[in-house]
């Protein structure tokens, strides 16, 4: 018997009472101790006594326990006629849904029962009473309390596997080898394993061995580099993280209203917002609005068709597959074929890989190294030049607001007037 | 006999290339070892502690009659679909706490259900081996409209739809993933290489990955790209099976939770693991795992009824949240990084903000 202390909580968790109280909690559940009068199996920080359970009873060492033993147990506690044996209700409930389910057997499961009993009451008085509480502890854990959580129940995930597994198993495949050394073909069936297991075996380690290649010849970044990495994306993202930032207007969930929410929907973009434009191109485009503006900076720039070219590549890579071969077309047409509506700007040894591909062979992939050079170049030049241009300044400032309506109306006569 | 001296012919050869595989081995580990030049909790000891983490319940959805086992939000930041053991699928309005859509599935076990981008469609699955789509209108019953999608030779264990409603990835415990046309339910790509069921997967956030992770009860995670089918990166490290796998938000990462009780950090341009979150105090495996907007905390759901929030670059522990009555199964950041909403096997979801 011990009662709870410090010597149950681990030195290291003497600063967290809170936590090692949990976990005591969660090994009673599982039934490795158990409260001695209790069928909850909880521990309280109060005076409550608790008792180790038996090794052999513990979950990690024995399986599933089947119905019956359970109507053998309980039918066993009502011919013990003690106090402390007394079954409780939901026992009670539970032993007369078994006779109904046992009905046939009963009478063996009643003899076994009866056996049981018996060696019981041969057992020293003081012994009785440990093991009659290790066992209620024991079905306590498998058919717990109603209401009480049922800590032996499998994720079906890791059910189906040991399912599986068992299917295999070495007796099933141990039978197969004895039919077949019995019709006499045994010797060569095991020759031609022998064989392809040699082969499946070179050819393992050979494609192993060039897998390691292609890994040792591949290029990695130091972990100084990428702790950097990791520390710049958190100081430029921390103040739009809800759980490091107090956002403004305050988190919708805490406040119960919505009017952080509301606010992305007004006309006038929010700067947060605005600000995270300039982190990354893709922070821009993933943004409707952003890619809105993006867009026009670039018409403004005669190179508009770079950005649709880029989000038609997009659009084609998600395009249910029915689709997929008129947008090629589509695309091809209006941006790489000789005498394109809105050609852009590829070398030419790209250009004559994608006229092949899609001639030959039309995949929502066909235009990738297009999409990246096109990218790329967009990346490395216009999109520097939106984040210095008075465009983007502007509305970050926030000085766009009265001006808005009148700049965006005017930005099409400007590109026409500069032509 | 022929067959005997052919026999001991191969096995040479084998023998040498399994010595020249262990030698390249050795290579790739020393490799490894030069660029593990600091300790990423070290090198990132310039940065502020996170100090008063403060996170409550904030609504609690009641509603399943079984163990809760999926969760995922919609792109509109209130809305979330889940998923039972009771064969129930249920879409919240999680700002009200009201139900909106119930649909009760053939089987039990609905392992996976997702929210296509447009938040228009939800697509689930589990013990049928299938993945079906259902649309959500609020004038007719999204039975009526279903669609069986895609189709594995064991359970699905999880799906998402790519950028688009017209895409759905599937990991299932065939021990393979595939990406599947909706609109005709055609296979576009299968990805096999995993040895054992695959348990989670997670597409990469950046506009031109093309690459999605996956984990799975063989103890690896791949990253596959999505074009080819192909296997570009394995990790290992853990001790048990993998149940969950999420991109850090910049996608030159991912974390995972394993049944060891442990989360790893996987760094795709160093090509291995580079932190590790555990606690000699925590004993039991977790189950999912996710991200706050900046990539600084690492939300984690575990077998214990708890969610430990670690510090992603300093690895400790930031707080622990007595989360629920029983196992946490799935857990989620909200799209804006508002909330976080938890799963369990008590029946219930919360958010938490």
């Amino acid at each position: 018997m011990i009662r709870l202390g410090d010597r149950l909580v681990p030195p290291s968790m003497k600063s967290a009472p809170g936590e090692a109280l949990h976990l005591a909690h969660l090994m009673a559940s599982h039934g490795y101790f158990f409260p001695i009068d209790d069928h909850v199996l909880t521990v309280k920080n109060d005076n409550t006594y608790y008792r180790f359970q038996t090794p052999c009873f513990w979950p990690s060492k024995c399986g599933e326990p089947e119905n019956t033993d359970y109507a053998v147990y309980l039918c066993k506690r009502t011919m013990q006629n003690k106090q402390r044996l007394e079954l409780a209700d939901y026992e009670a409930e539970n032993l007369a849904r078994l006779q109904k389910m046992f009905s046939r057997k009963w009478e063996f499961i009643f003899m076994q029962a009866e056996a049981q009993a018996k060696v019981d009451k041969k057992r020293d008085k003081l012994e009785r009473k440990v093991l009659d509480s290790q066992e209620r502890a024991f079905w306590d854990v498998h058919r717990p309390v109603p209401g009480c959580v049922n800590t032996t129940e499998v994720d079906i995930k890791k059910a189906c596997r040991i399912n599986r597994h068992s299917k295999m198993s070495p007796s099933t495949r141990g039978s197969i080898v004895e039919i077949t050394r019995h019709t006499g073909i045994f010797f060569v069936t095991m020759a031609i394993q022998n064989l392809t297991c040699t082969f499946t075996g070179i050819l393992f380690f050979l494609k192993q061995i060039d897998a390691l290649r292609k890994k040792i010849e591949k290029r990695r970044v130091k972990i100084s580099k990428v702790t950097e990495s990791y520390t710049a994306y958190y100081e430029q993202y921390a103040e739009f993280d809800a759980c490091i930032t107090v956002p403004d207007p305050s988190n919708p969930w805490i406040a119960d209203n919505t009017d952080f929410w509301d606010q992305e929907k007004t006309l006038d973009i929010p700067q947060r917002r605005v600000k995270r434009w300039a982190f990354s191109i893709e922070e821009l485009v993933r943004d409707h609005a952003g890619k809105d503006q993006f867009s026009k900076f670039l018409d403004k720039e005669f190179s508009g068709e770079n950005l649709k070219f880029w989000l038609a590549c997009n659009e084609l890579k998600y395009l249910p597959m029915r689709e997929v071969q008129s947008k090629v077309q589509e695309i091809f047409t209006e941006f790489l074929a000789p005498g394109a509506h809105n050609p852009v700007n590829v070398d030419s040894r790209i250009a004559e890989l994608v006229r092949k591909r899609v001639e030959n062979n039309p995949t929502r992939h066909c235009f990738e190294e297009a999409q990246d050079h096109i990218f790329k170049l967009m990346k490395s030049d216009s999109y520097s030049r939106y984040l210095r241009s008075d465009m983007y300044k502007e509305f970050l400032s926030g000085t766009r607001k009265k001006q808005t309506r009148s700049i965006i109306p005017k930005l099409p006569s400007l590109s026409i007037g500069g032509q | 006999m022929a067959a005997e001296a052919l026999r001991v012919e191969n096995q040479e050869m084998i023998d040498s290339l399994g010595r020249e595989a262990e030698e390249l081995k050795k290579k790739l580990e020393e490799e490894k070892a030069k660029l593990n030049d600091v300790d990423m909790c070290v090198a990132s000891s310039r940065i502020d502690e996170i100090s008063q983490f403060n996170m409550k319940t904030r609504r609690a959805l009641k509603g399943h009659q079984g163990k809760v086992l999926c969760m995922d939000w919609c792109s509109d930041k209130k809305h979330i679909v889940s998923s039972s053991q009771d064969g129930k699928m249920l879409v919240w309005d999680a700002f009200t706490t009201n139900k909106e859509h119930a649909v009760t599935m053939p089987t039990t076990w609905v392992m996976a259900c997702s929210y296509g981008p447009s938040g228009s469609v939800v697509a689930c699955g589990g013990l049928d081996n299938k993945c079906t789509i259902y649309p959500l209108s609020m004038d007719e019953d999204p039975v009526t409209r279903k669609k069986a999608v895609a189709t594995h030779t064991s359970y699905l264990s999880c799906c998402s739809f790519t950028c688009s409603d017209q895409q759905i990835l599937t990991g299932s415990g065939d021990s393979t993933c595939a990406l599947w046309d909706v609109e005709s339910g055609q296979l576009i790509q299968s990805f096999h290489g995993h040895a054992g069921d695959v348990t989670s997967i997670d597409l990469s956030t950046s506009e031109t990955g093309n690459l999605f992770v996956s984990g799975g009860c063989d103890k690896v995670a791949m990253v596959w790209d999505m074009r080819t089918g192909e296997c570009v990166q394995v990790f290992d490290g853990h001790d048990s099976d993998i149940n969950s796998v999420k991109f850090y938000p910049s996608g030159d990462a991912f974390v995972t939770g394993s049944d060891d009780a442990t989360c790893r950090l996987f760094d795709l341009r160093a090509d291995r693991e580079v932190n590790c979150y555990r606690k000699e105090s925590i004993i039991f495996g977790c189950n999912a795992v996710d991200f706050s907007i900046s990539g600084r905390l690492l939300f984690g759901g575990y077998n214990d009824y708890t969610v430990n929030i670690w510090d992603v670059l300093k690895g400790n522990r930031i707080s622990i949240l007595y989360a629920h009555e029983n196992r946490v199964s799935c857990l989620g950041v909200s799209p804006d990084g508002t909330a976080l909403c938890t799963g369990s096997w008590d029946y219930m979801l919360k958010i938490w903000a």
